[in-house]
């Protein structure tokens, strides 16, 4: 191995033990996620079309636990890519210094978590 | 138009799309957190959106921004983690953009037609 691989390869061990990379991690994640989501979730409101009937045996079998579960974390999901989206435009655009990072991400985390909690007690 | 440039006005269409979708998605959290409370129906989110130009308007840019960057950011993922890229790609993203615009429109109208 050259010692440029070499060095790539530590730097690559240490940029993973960052935060930032998780973040990066969740922020994929959860974009990945939502992304297949959505033609479900468009099917689902098309069905507002004709058949509310429909739409409410749906929403109904949403109610099963594991469902409410994939909700919930779905929401959670879509808080924590709005908040990883967020940091990225800051950091990007306003400049946002790089000693601030862990905060925001702490932050970050916090207001997805409080949007599912809030979601799956709301609707409980 | 070069690789350089199209790389550009996709960095340039994520960002955009993206500040549009910050301000979606807070709306949209908001509502759906309020919306179950006692329950979500197709009758309870009719009487809310059904006919009203303001909640199509919003959808419909909620839609078109989702429809920008949701393709875009798959195709980062295809090429960094799949290293699935090119022109047959590309393609393939963009029929999933038009695919994702046409039924999130639709969803659109079922629940904000007159």
């Amino acid at each position: 191995m050259s010692v440029a691989a070499a060095s790539f390869r530590r730097n690559d061990a240490r940029a993973r033990g960052h935060a930032a990379y998780w973040a990066f991690v969740v922020h994929r994640m959860s974009g990945l996620a939502l992304t297949l989501f959505l033609p479900l979730h468009f099917w689902t409101l098309g069905m507002l079309l004709a058949e509310a009937p429909a739409f409410d045996m749906f929403v109904s079998w949403t109610g099963a636990p594991m469902v409410k579960l994939a909700e919930t974390l779905l929401v959670l999901g879509l808080a924590a890519h709005l908040a990883g989206g967020l940091r990225l435009l800051f950091v990007e655009f306003v400049g946002w210094r790089a000693d601030a990072q862990k905060t925001m991400l702490s932050l970050g985390a916090g207001l997805a978590i409080a949007c599912a909690l809030a979601f799956a007690l709301n609707g409980g | 138009m070069s690789a350089v440039r199209a790389q550009t006005f996709l960095w340039l269409a994520q960002r955009g799309s993206a500040a549009v979708l910050a301000l979606a998605v807070v709306v949209h959290l908001a509502t759906m957190i309020v919306a179950v409370r006692g329950g979500l129906s197709a009758a309870e989110i009719l009487e809310r959106t059904r006919g009203s130009v303001g909640w199509a308007l919003f959808y419909g840019i909620f839609v078109l921004a989702v429809a920008v960057h949701a393709p875009i950011g798959l195709r980062a993922i295809l090429a960094e983690w799949a290293g699935l890229k090119g022109r047959a790609v590309d393609l393939a993203l963009a029929l999933i953009a038009l695919t994702l615009l046409a039924s999130g429109l639709r969803a659109v109208y079922a629940v904000a037609r007159p």
